[in-house]
This record gives C-alpha cells, sequence and structure tokens, in this order.
C-alpha cells in the first residue's frame, strides 16, 4: 500500500533496529525504542489532553528529545512549531500571535522563559509527558484517520513586512522529500549523519526523516564547534560520520583555515551542501582531501519543504565559475518564468517556479501572502494547478542545468539564512531615535550592512535591535548618515546607498 | 592594539573590550564574527592565524587575541 504517513518510517525501523542509537549528541544518546517509546507517550499525552489538530509548540534546547518531541506532536495528530531558545522575545511574541496555540512542551532550560511569554495555554516540560504510557488503540485511531494533506510542521521564515512567515507542510510533501533526497544521496541504515542547521528550520529534515526511514544515525553537532575547524573535525571523525548536509559556510570555515593541514575527515564519503554559492577556490579543498567523496549541490526553497533541485559535481570548475543548480528531483518540475508568463528559452532569465507534489500547504493563517506566490500555473488554463514562484531568477546554461542568477526582491542569503533586509528594516525604524534608515548586502564580504539617521549612536541601535532580531539578521556594519539618500519620489534609494557603500570601501 | 580594537567594536559595539574576557563563553562571538575577525587581522596585520590557534581560548578576549597576534608576528 501506498505511504501516507510520516511515522510509516518508524514502523518498520523500530522492528530492525530497536537498540541502534538513533538520535545523540556530545554527551546523550537515544535508541530507536526509547524515541518509539517516548514519543508515542507524548502522542498519548495530547490526544488525552484534548489537543489534536493543532499547533504544538516545541520550545526546547537543541537535543534529542526535542526531535522526540517532534516526532510525537505527529503521533498525536498535531503538528510541531519548533522555537529556539536563542529568538529574541519580540519575534517569538510575533509568531504566538499568529499561532494562538494552546500549548507548549519546553524543558529545564526554556521552562523559565516559556512563563513569561504572553500566552493563555498550558506548558508541560517534556520529561514530565514523555514517560506517559503509550495507548496503543489512540495511536492507531489517530493513524487511521489521518490524511496525507494533514500538516507535521510549520517553520518561520523572514517576512518583508517585519512578520514572519509560517510556512506549513504536510506528510506527502515531506515523503516525496524525503523518498528523492534519499535515491540522490544514497542514504541507507550506515549511515552518519552530523546535523549542523537549527531544528527550527526545514533543513534538519534531511537527517531526521532518512535517519527514521533508514534506521541511521544522527549526531547533532555543537554549535560551538563551527567556530573551532580543528575540535569540528575531530568531532567528525570520533563518531564517524560519513555524511553531511551543510550550509556552505559551515563548510568553507573548515577549508579557509587550512585545517586540513592539521586533521582530515577520515570517514566522509557524502557532501552536500546548498543556500549559497560556494566560491570554487574552496571547493577544490575539500575535493582534493576527499577525491573519493560525492559532493552534491542541494537548492530549494521552503516552500517546496526543503530541496527540489540537485547537482552532483562530475566536472572541473574554473574559479570564477559557478556550482549549477542542476535540475529537479523526481516528481518535481521546474517553470523558468519570463515577466510574460511565457518561458524563457535557453541563455534566457526566468524566475525559478515549482511544480509538483513537493509544494508545502502555504503560510499559515495568511491567505494573501500565500495567493501571492502560490499561483495557478500560467501555462494551464484547462484545470487548477498551483505552482511555486521562489522569486529567485535562474537561466539554463549550455548544457540545459539551472543556474541561479540572483533575487527578484531583497531578499538575501546570508550564512545559510534567508533573510529579508525589509525585515531588518522594519525593526529598526521601530526604534525610539531612529528617522530612517536602509539595509544592503555586500555580497563578497558577505555582510549586512545599515545606514540610519537619526539621533541614537550605532551601538545603542546594536544593542536594541539584539532584542527584536535573531543574531543571523543583526547588520554586521552600522553607519550613521545625517540624511538618507531618496529617489524623486521620495522612496529610500538603495542604489545610491549601495554606491556610498562602495566609494567608502574603495578609499 | 587600537586596529584590532576597531575591529572588533565594528562586530559588536556595545561591548567593552577593555574589561571581556569571555567572548565565546557567553556566546557574544558566534563563528561568522570568528570568520570576519580572522580575515581582518589577516589583512590588517598580515598574520594568518593557523587551525590549530582558533580554539576559545585565544579568542576570549581582546587580549588573548593581540597576544596571539604578536606572537604569530614574531614567528614569522
Amino acid at each position: 500500500m501506498q505511504q501516507t504517513n510520516i511515522l510509516e518510517y518508524f514502523d518498520e525501523t523500530i522492528k530492525k533496529y530497536p537498540d541502534k542509537t538513533a538520535f545523540a549528541n556530545e554527551d546523550f544518546e537515544m535508541t530507536f525504542s526509547e524515541v518509539y517509546k517516548q514519543s508515542r507517550g507524548i502522542g498519548t499525552f495530547l490526544f488525552n489532553n484534548g489537543y489534536t489538530h493543532e499547533p504544538v509548540v516545541i520550545f526546547m534546547e537543541k537535543h534529542p528529545k526535542m526531535i522526540t518531541a517532534f516526532f510525537g506532536t505527529v503521533y498525536g495528530g498535531c503538528y510541531y512549531v519548533p522555537i529556539d531558545a536563542e529568538m529574541p522575545e519580540t519575534r517569538i511574541e510575533l509568531i504566538f500571535k499568529k499561532l494562538t496555540p494552546r500549548v507548549i512542551i519546553c524543558d529545564d532550560t526554556t521552562y523559565e522563559q516559556a512563563q513569561s511569554f504572553s500566552f493563555e495555554g498550558k506548558i508541560y516540560k517534556y520529561d514530565d509527558i514523555a514517560d506517559t504510557e503509550p495507548d496503543d488503540n489512540i495511536l492507531s485511531d489517530i493513524r487511521l484517520k489521518a490524511l496525507d494533506t494533514d500538516p507535521i510542521y510549520i517553520v518561520f521564515t523572514s517576512g518583508s513586512t517585519g512578520m514572519p512567515k509560517g510556512v506549513v507542510a504536510c506528510h506527502r510533501s515531506v515523503i516525496d522529500y524525503i523518498e528523492n533526497l534519499s535515491d540522490v544521496l544514497k542514504f541507507n541504515s550506515e549511515t552518519v549523519f552530523a546535523n549542523q542547521t537549527p531544528l527550527y528550520f526545514d533543513a534538519c529534515l534531511k537527517e531526521l526523516y532518512p535517519t527514521l526511514k533508514f534506521g541511521a544515525t544522527t549526531y547533532l553537532v555543537p554549535k560551538s564547534y563551527f567556530m573551532f575547524p580543528v575540535k569540528l573535525v575531530e568531532f567528525l571523525n570520533e563518531k564517524k560520520i560519513n555524511t553531511v548536509c551543510w550550509v556552505v559556510s559551515a563548510l568553507t570555515m573548515i577549508s579557509a583555515f587550512n585545517t586540513f593541514k592539521t586533521v582530515t575527515p577520515k570517514y566522509l564519503h557524502t557532501i552536500a551542501f546548498g543556500s549559497e554559492v560556494f566560491p570554487i577556490k574552496q571547493f577544490r579543498k575539500w575535493k582534493e582531501v576527499l577525491p573519493e567523496a560525492r559532493f552534491i549541490n542541494l537548492y530549494g526553497p521552503t516552500e517546496c519543504t526543503g530541496m527540489c533541485c540537485y547537482y552532483e559535481v562530475n566536472r572541473e570548475f574554473e574559479l570564477d565559475e559557478h556550482i549549477p543548480v542542476g535540475g529537479p528531483f523526481k516528481n518535481t518540475e521546474i517553470l523558468l518564468l519570463k515577466d510574460d508568463n511565457t518561458l524563457a528559452g535557453e541563455g534566457e532569465e526566468g524566475e525559478i517556479c515549482v511544480r509538483g507534489t513537493s509544494l508545502t500547504l502555504g503560510y499559515y493563517r495568511d491567505f494573501e501572502k500565500t495567493n501571492e506566490v502560490f499561483v495557478q500555473n500560467p501555462l494551464n488554463d484547462r484545470y487548477p494547478e498551483l505552482i511555486y514562484r521562489t522569486g529567485d531568477i535562474g537561466k539554463l546554461n549550455s548544457r540545459g542545468e539551472l543556474m541561479f542568477v540572483s533575487r527578484k526582491d531583497y531578499q538575501i542569503k546570508h550564512m545559510g539564512h534567508r533573510i529579508e533586509l525589509g525585515e531588518i528594516e522594519f525593526n529598526v525604524n521601530m526604534l525610539d531615535g531612529i528617522t530612517s534608515c536602509g539595509a544592503i548586502y555586500d555580497k563578497k564580504k558577505e555582510k549586512i550592512v545599515l545606514y540610519y539617521a537619526g539621533d541614537i549612536e550605532s551601538p545603542e541601535l546594536v544593542s536594541m535591535l539584539k532584542d527584536k532580531l535573531p543574531r543571523y539578521m543583526i547588520p554586521n556594519k552600522v553607519i550613521k548618515l545625517d540624511n538618507m539618500p531618496l529617489t524623486p519620489n521620495g522612496k529610500l534609494d538603495r542604489k545610491k546607498l549601495q554606491a556610498e557603500y562602495e566609494n567608502n570601501k574603495s578609499k | 592594539m587600537e586596529e584590532l580594537l576597531e575591529i572588533l567594536r565594528d562586530l559588536h559595539p556595545e561591548v567593552d573590550y577593555d574589561t571581556c574576557d569571555t567572548l565565546i563563553d557567553d556566546k557574544i562571538l558566534d563563528s561568522f564574527d570568528i570568520v570576519s575577525i580572522i580575515s581582518e587581522i589577516s589583512e590588517q596585520y598580515d598574520v594568518t592565524i593557523p587551525a590549530e590557534d582558533i580554539i576559545p581560548e585565544n579568542f576570549n578576549s581582546a587580549q588573548a587575541l593581540y597576544e596571539l597576534i604578536e606572537r604569530l608576528s614574531d614567528e614569522d
């Protein structure tokens, strides 16, 4: 029978590998049977307390138990919404306003903070509910009634108006993604992952569900290791990591500091990367130290469940070349649409649009924003069919491979994070003492640069901003101006700001 | 030392680098900062910090970082 529920992966694996380590960090491990028992306990608890088909906020430190809480939420017929302890309070408040959740699962490290939220519902500690005795009857009944179009998670991404957008994904698109990703990357029961990305983004799907599907193992790498490359590579070797799906900056951090002169990864054979351009100079260093390994570039928006295109590096690249986005996974089509909604020809630029099961359900409680980007396929006037407009501009090269060109708007990719410059500006403009501001991005140096006019100084501005925005959205350079440059229409002139910035840099 | 402080202040203007010796322990610097600091030091002081010196102890304070730069410059 065709798979309709993401938890079916677990049904098989629990029989084959009950005592194998499923998820671990530096000093804590959970076997599949522990994850199985505790997640089913949480599912039973949620149902018995009247929670069903609704968001469950998971507010925990990055830990194998946090992952178990995700699965527990799905067992209970609800959908999980991961929130990070390092998210600033204002952002969490905005997310809560959108969700109006009735329940939070937290742990000892987050319990106190959770109580400070303006929130009406119940707060439970993981350890208090995870030892609930799983009730087989309840859990099979929930499973029987579940549809593959029911949501399993919501993750929040940057929104240009200052309001984060909650992308809702269902069983069907996640199964489609995991099946195709696993085929391309060739995961199996021997796969040992080192997870780098935060658990509050879709990026961690790459490790979480293949681990369930194959009975593989995932190690969560402590965030601080990504500052200290020797320690990081030693960790990879100690845990015999053979597969990583990381953002490019995590990989280049290792190679750029010549870490390989001191220590090299011994077991790595599959390196998937994405979200940013991989500078060829750094890529070559990796290829040199791991000549037998497979290197695969992944591309895809959160709105299409994760990744939807891939390119396996199989030829040499010049220093000024870019590694292609490649082509779509099976069961996905990419349409390159020009401004007039016709298909771009070879070498012509167009917006990258995605068609297929990989599309998520859209943005939570935001039909307007959803309808702007999840739209009727303009090439189909015969029946309803949605495509997702990514806002990324691409073109096909002479080999027929898809290449990323640029963004249509002010969205940027910074250290693997997707950021709307508008959201930064929105939050700066709300600060006392700010008259106006404009943010630009220095792609080469990978710096967010903020210009502002007002009567506060930059240290003050930065420390106030840290209460409002996640760390990765804080500008790296903040410059005060007497007046902001404006266009003849009175709008902020970003081109002039960019020019001013380039001008000062070259001085 | 002044050039180093300028590099650091550019990243986190609100930190008092004369007294702070927990830049790593208190998670003030993140991996992005480390990458920027190392590349700016190499431009400014013409020293390359080798991977084995990229350890928490050398980045916890401006003073420790400065001593590292001096040591590396002497070795050249």
